[in-house]
């Protein structure tokens, strides 16, 4: 670099200069000067130019083009009067030792203004590190660093969303009747993953701007820049052609329909529906549903009753859920332009999710009915149901963002749990009918 | 104290900054390494407009890379220093003035829609406690402020009056996020056409 020899003397300057303008509104201006001049004056003047160009623009850009007039404060006017343009342009000129570039110049500017403002560019240059302001220093090149695309792609697909989804997709892949089949089941965990991968790449491509305005979404790569949209859409590319592939022809074409309809429905329906309507939560709840029915599917070849039971379950669970994590983003989606129940329906917003955790009672006592699970099953799961209940209930009554919480954080647990008590409690092969004594 | 300094040279300030950005083009091509070659007059030109639009900010010399920067205070998006190549085709170029012009587009519209977002809420808060006779700040000198239940009303209201402006902003992000993912596509295919195309020629001679 041209002026590293001068970064540390520059560095130490610097300081001083810091500490110099921190008096000069302080004191008179003659004190001031009288204080430059015991060190090398010349170089501290321009530094102060540099700065102040720099708090001047930085300022400037922060009131976003109004026409911001501060008053000027009489004891800093006239030092800026001293220390003239002139006078400082030709001290540098006379005191830098940096051979001067050679530049193909077709203008021909002052050649005064570009000896001083080259010497500008060099002080940046070498004081970067020490004069930057907080806002420069998160100023990042970019780069794709080859090391960092692994956590990037895990962010940008919701790989831990991604795992819930395939983990119900297993749930129904293991509530199927029929023997259990490893490789079937394991290309279908891989095929749902990399079509979910592929869905949530797509929708964070089309929500940067409103993913940059709220908080709980303000760090995806999309938005901080760390990949490229085209990249994004390369990436869910490359996740949908292979995972839906893997569905098609590995699984079943049916399992493979249902995955290029999830991902439709989650990227072209859902996605631009939540700024039109409040129908977007419907359709969402359908995208969580799909994914169980998939493994039922994936299982079986054919979309029976216990398909759309588990689709059910999953279907009334995505409103006490959502409809809880959204009472305390309100703020966010009315700023953000998002349509949602709990901005502009909010009684129905809490209505809704009562009556699916209420539906949720119901679907678990069909179970055993439509062959799924022993009668076992409704009455082991009727505390956690109750309780989701409740809170759902409390939720309804109280409307408050305590009892939102609430809900949300027993919904967190209450699906593993639900599903989990369903595979207990399978119904095994052979012993079919209603009413079959329960089987503990 | 410092703004204030500032603001005292606020004339010779803006006569500084305009010979800077001047200026800008050629003190970015002076120090740049072999790596990025010196632009002619074109890039030149090119160079100072998107400096002078993301000003207070010059990339190292020697990057051949755009830039972002952190979170804009009222738009919260993160703007971007696009870099101008030498050699930058006919194609670049179009993708990198679409980007640019998105980047304005989007600063615009999100830092008027934030900045509209917190007056309204601001007026909103008032009226509400004017109404219940309460002073904007308690004895404690703390700010009143309303729970969410009852700015439930105000944001309610706030969705549904910008309900129409959210449509046509919606419809246009979507039109040129794909226009300029698109343009990024075949951007990345010329390269990759440029690069197959000199072994091709050395080949054929």
């Amino acid at each position: 670099m041209a002026a590293s020899p001068h970064t540390l003397s520059s560095r130490l300057l610097t300081g001083c200069a810091w500490y110099l303008e921190r008096r000069a509104v302080q004191e008179a201006p003659h004190t001031f000067m009288h204080l430059f001049r015991s060190i090398n004056r010349r170089w501290i003047t321009f530094q102060h130019f540099t700065f102040l160009k720099r708090m001047y623009v930085t300022q400037l850009n922060r009131s976003l083009n109004q026409q911001v007039k501060r008053k000027p404060e009489p004891v800093a006017l006239p030092f800026l009067e001293k220390t003239s343009l002139g006078q400082a342009k030709a001290e540098i000129c006379e005191m830098r030792p940096l051979p001067p570039p050679s530049l193909p110049l077709s203008r021909k500017p002052n050649e005064k203004e570009l000896l001083e403002l080259e010497s500008a560019s060099i002080i940046e240059g070498s004081l970067d590190a020490g004069k930057e302001t907080k806002d420069e220093k998160h100023w990042k090149e970019m780069k794709l660093h080859l090391d960092d695309l692994p956590g990037i792609l895990a962010r940008l697909s919701k790989i831990k969303l991604t795992a819930l989804v395939v983990s119900t997709t297993s749930a129904g892949f293991a509530l199927a009747p029929g023997p259990f089949d490893w490789p079937c089941f394991l290309l279908t965990s891989l095929g749902t993953g990399l079509a979910s991968c592929a869905a949530n790449s797509i929708n964070q491509f089309f929500e940067v701007p409103f993913d940059s305005n709220m908080n709980r979404t303000k760090n995806r790569p999309l938005v901080r820049g760390q990949i490229s949209p085209l990249l994004a859409v390369s990436f869910a590319t490359c996740c949908a052609v292979p995972g839906v592939a893997l569905l098609t022809w590995g699984v079943n074409p049916l399992t493979g329909a249902l995955g290029v309809f999830n991902i439709f429905l989650y990227t072209c329906c859902y996605t631009p529906l939540k700024r039109i309507s409040i129908a977007n939560t419907w359709v969402g709840a359908v995208v969580g549903a799909v994914p169980p029915v998939m493994g039922w599917t994936a299982a079986t070849g054919s979309l029976d009753a216990g398909a759309f039971l588990l689709g059910g379950i999953l279907y009334s669970w995505q409103f006490p859920h959502f409809n809880a994590l959204s009472w305390g983003l309100r703020e966010d989606y009315s700023r953000g332009g998002y349509c949602m129940m709990s901005v502009t329906h909010p009684a129905l917003c809490r209505r809704v999710a009562l009556r699916h955790c209420l539906a949720l009672i119901g679907l678990s006592t069909a179970a055993p009915v439509l062959d799924v699970t022993t009668w076992t099953f409704p009455v082991i799961s009727l505390p956690i149901n109750l309780y989701i209940t409740y809170l759902g209930f409390r939720f309804y009554t109280d409307a408050d963002r305590k009892s939102s919480r609430k809900l949300f954080f027993c919904s967190l647990w209450h699906l593993p749990l639900l599903l989990l008590l369903m595979l207990t409690c399978k119904r095994p092969p052979g012993a079919r009918g209603a009413g079959a004594e329960p089987q503990s | 104290a410092l703004p204030c300094v500032a603001a005292a040279g606020g004339r010779w300030m803006v006569g500084f900054r305009a010979s800077r950005r001047a200026l800008l083009p050629p003190l970015c091509r002076a120090f740049a390494r072999p790596g990025c070659p010196l632009g002619p007059e074109r890039g030149a030109e090119r160079r100072e407009a998107a400096a002078s639009r993301v000003s207070g900010f010059c990339p190292p010399r020697k990057s051949c890379r755009d830039w972002i920067g952190p979170p804009d205070k009222h738009s919260n998006l993160r703007p971007i220093h696009f870099y101008i190549p030498e050699s930058e085709s006919p194609l670049e170029q179009k993708l990198r003035q679409l980007r640019q012009e998105t980047q304005e587009w989007n600063q615009q519209f999100w830092a008027n829609q934030n900045l509209t977002f917190r007056k309204e809420k601001e007026e909103f808060i008032h009226s509400r406690l004017k109404a219940k006779g309460l002073e904007l700040r308690s004895g404690s000198g703390q700010k009143a402020t309303l729970d969410a239940e009852e700015m439930a009303d105000f944001y309610k209201e706030f969705l549904s009056k910008n309900f129409q402006k959210h449509m046509y902003y919606n419809r246009d992000w979507y039109k040129r996020n794909f226009a300029i993912t698109f343009f990024m596509g075949k951007v990345a295919l010329e390269r990759v056409w440029n690069k197959l195309r000199p072994k091709h020629k050395k080949s054929s001679t």
